[in-house]
Parts: structure tokens; sequence; C-alpha cells
């Protein structure tokens, strides 16, 4: 039987109204384990009030490699930013 | 096409941009990377034994917790760097067997002997402060994981070399039988802290291409120098001398002088003569084989837990 335990991604919030942000991997054999394993490597000094744990395997990402062609849709809408619109400098409040 | 993709790479490497884990990349850089980050996650965790064999016998509770807490941080800063290294393709497993096999290196500082309860501070405040030197670039190493884990390990280093040197000052304070003892352990560690920073350039195989591929920011003698223009004013704050009567401030550069470690040492250390070590590569041994029950059961209980595939579907 493999004992390789699988990989986690680890996720941190680092204090209440701050999203989780990816902080790095470690391997542990179930989930109540990578959050105890992840509380010990990640947040040794207060860095979290919550922390996410998820399967590596689980975790569908774009590729850097694809980065213009799966992008372009937003390139060309500058329309979606409000710098796009011009307003005379003496309306106030816009 | 492989051009197009070497050029993108050199591009973002030139402008200071990280390369992350699924961008290509040439397969040196990986290998190099792999290498490195590998040797290094060695050295954090082969780097808890000397200070360890102190845990059981430090002199206070302050002192004895504030020990567990930093050869902790060595582990967590292992597992830092094995999970760069993970990013890269490399496989957990595979790097520990190397490890204990001997077919991958760690840091020689570690091959040297704890002998008295001053070691710990002096390893706090040199090879530590060493360790600094030689990491605080690599904050800004071209490979993002690598740089994230630095930046992460950085701010806690600055926690070990700061209570090194606080355990000095209070030894100094103490007998002249401690002073002493911080005195001959300052004797021992000097030249092996120097020689962290590795061969002079001139031998240096590796530096030129990861200095091209911002894998390394600074030469070895950069960085050697550096660390001896930090070390004088703390050795002269704290009372005590380093064993190199070549050291003088050099008032036209600007630096200090120093004299040359011995090298002869340094390579029979790497090539495995060093006091110990045998003994640091046998004991990670035994406890990677002894935790293989806990491995194995953890796994087991894991399996046993799990919701059953044909009930999910």
């Amino acid at each position: 039987m493999s004992t390789t335990w699988p990989l986690w991604e680890v996720f941190v919030r680092g204090k209440r109204g701050l999203n989780h942000v990816h902080v790095g991997s470690l391997h542990a054999p179930d989930a109540e384990m990578a959050l105890r394993n992840a509380r010990d490597v990640y947040t040794r000094r207060n860095e979290g009030v919550s922390i996410w744990v998820v399967p590596a395997t689980e975790i569908t990402a774009s590729s850097p490699d694809e980065k213009d062609p799966f992008f372009a849709p937003s390139g060309d809408k500058v329309y979606r930013h409000p710098t796009f619109y011009a307003i005379p400098e003496d309306v106030p409040h816009l | 096409m492989a051009d197009d993709l070497e050029l993108r790479f050199e591009r973002t490497v030139q402008a200071e941009a990280r390369i992350e884990p699924r961008d290509w990349m040439p397969d040196g850089y990986r290998k190099t990377l792999i290498r490195q980050i590998a040797q290094h996650a060695h050295s954090e965790i082969i780097g808890m034994q000397p200070e360890g064999n102190w845990i059981s016998r430090a002199p206070s509770l302050r002192r004895k917790a504030i020990l567990l807490a930093k050869v902790q941080d060595e582990a967590g800063h292992g597992l830092y760097l094995y999970s760069a290294t993970e990013t890269l393709g490399a496989d957990r497993e595979d790097l520990t067997t190397k490890l204990i096999e001997g077919r991958q290196k760690y840091s020689s500082i570690f091959n040297y002997p704890t002998l008295t309860f001053a070691d710990v501070g002096v390893i706090g405040w040199l090879v530590d402060g060493a360790a600094i030197c030689n990491q605080v670039p690599l904050c800004r190493t071209s490979y993002g994981p690598y740089a994230r884990a630095m930046i992460r390990i950085c701010k806690e280093e600055s926690f070990h070399q700061r209570q090194g040197y606080e355990l000095l000052m209070t030894m100094m304070r103490g007998t002249q039988q401690q002073r002493d003892m911080v005195q001959d352990s300052v004797n021992r560690w000097w030249w092996p802290a120097l020689m962290m920073f590795g061969p002079p350039d001139a031998e240096s195989t590796n530096t030129e291409q990861s200095m091209a591929w911002r894998i390394k920011r600074d030469t070895n003698d950069e960085l050697r120098q550096k660390f001896v223009n930090m070390s004088v004013p703390q050795a002269e704050a704290l009372g005590v001398t380093f064993p190199d009567p070549e050291l003088k401030w050099n008032e036209e550069r600007g630096q200090y002088d120093f004299g040359s470690p011995d090298w002869d040492e340094f390579w029979q250390v790497v090539k495995g003569g060093g006091v110990c070590n045998e003994q640091r590569v046998a004991h990670r041994r035994k406890a990677h084989e002894d935790g293989a029950w806990v491995r194995e059961a953890a796994a087991a209980h894991a399996a046993k837990h799990a919701p059953s595939k044909e009930g999910a579907a």
C-alpha cells in the first residue's frame, strides 16, 4: 500500500475582512490532518483566523502559457473602466 | 516554437517578473532550482539536529521554550521549501530518499558538533546571521514559489538571530567561565560560518548561469564580505573577537579585509569527512524509518473513513 499522503493546497484568511490567500501546500492523510498540519506549518505566528485546505488534484487552473488568448476577452473592453468616460472637471462627486 | 518559449522566458526574467510553476522553463533552470531548493530544504531539516541536542539540557524553561520554537521553525522552513520543489515536479518521498541515501547534500555547517550551550547562541547569531545574508537576496529570486518561501523564512530568521545574540549577551554578563565558553564557541564557528557562502567566486561552478537566470542575486564572495562587515561591530558590542589575525578595517575599500577560510577543510566536510556527517544522516534515516508505522496507520485510517466511491456515484 502506498503511504505517500496526498498533497493539499492551503489558503489562509489573514484577518477578518480579508480573502483567503494561497500560502503553499502540504501532505496529509485526510482533510482533518491537513487542517492541523496547515495550522502548525503556516500559522505559527497568528498569520490566520481561518484556513481552507483543498486536495491539489481538485484544483482546475488556467495555464499561464495560454495567458494571452484566454484573457483576451477583457483586453479590448476598455469601457469597463471608469477612466474610459470623460467627465468635465467641475462636475462634483463623480 | 521552442525559441518563442525561450524568448518569452528570458524576457520575463529580464523584466524582473517571476516565473510561475506552469510557465515553460528551460530544463536546466528546472533542474538547478530543484537541486538548490532541495539542498536548502534538507539543510533546514538536518539543521534541527545540532540545536535539538540542547533542548532537554537548556538551562531554564525560558531558554527551552525559545529553543523548541526555533527548532520547530526550522522544520517549518524545510516544509515550505519542499512544497516549492513540488511545484517543479519533484516528489517529496524521492527527495527524502535521496537525502538519507546521501545522494543530495545539505549545508556543511550542520556537520559540526554543538559542544556547549554557548553554541546555541553562536549558531543563532553567526550561522543564522550568515543564512540571513544568503537568503534576503533570494526573496527576489526569479522563481515565484521559491521567492515567496524565502520571504516567510526571512521574517522568522530574524527571531532566530536575535535570540542567539541575546543568549550570548546574557552569558557575557555572567562568570569568566561563561565568557570563555562564548569566546571558545565563536572561535570554533567563525570559519565554518564564512564557508556557508560557498567556495570563492573563481571556483564556483554554478554561479554564472544562476546569476543570468536570476536564481542567485549576489556572488559568494560579495555575500561573504557583507557578512564580515556586519558581524565585526556586533562582536565588538558583545566583547568577543574573531580568530582571524588578518581581520582589519580597510579605509581605502571601506570594508574589512579578512583571511581565507581553510578550503581543504570545506571540501573534506562537503565530501562526507566532517565530524558529524554520518551521525546526521543516520539520525534522519532513523526518524524516517521509525515514523513509517505512523504514516501507514494514518493512511489506513483515512482510507477507512473516506466516503465510498460507489456511494458518491
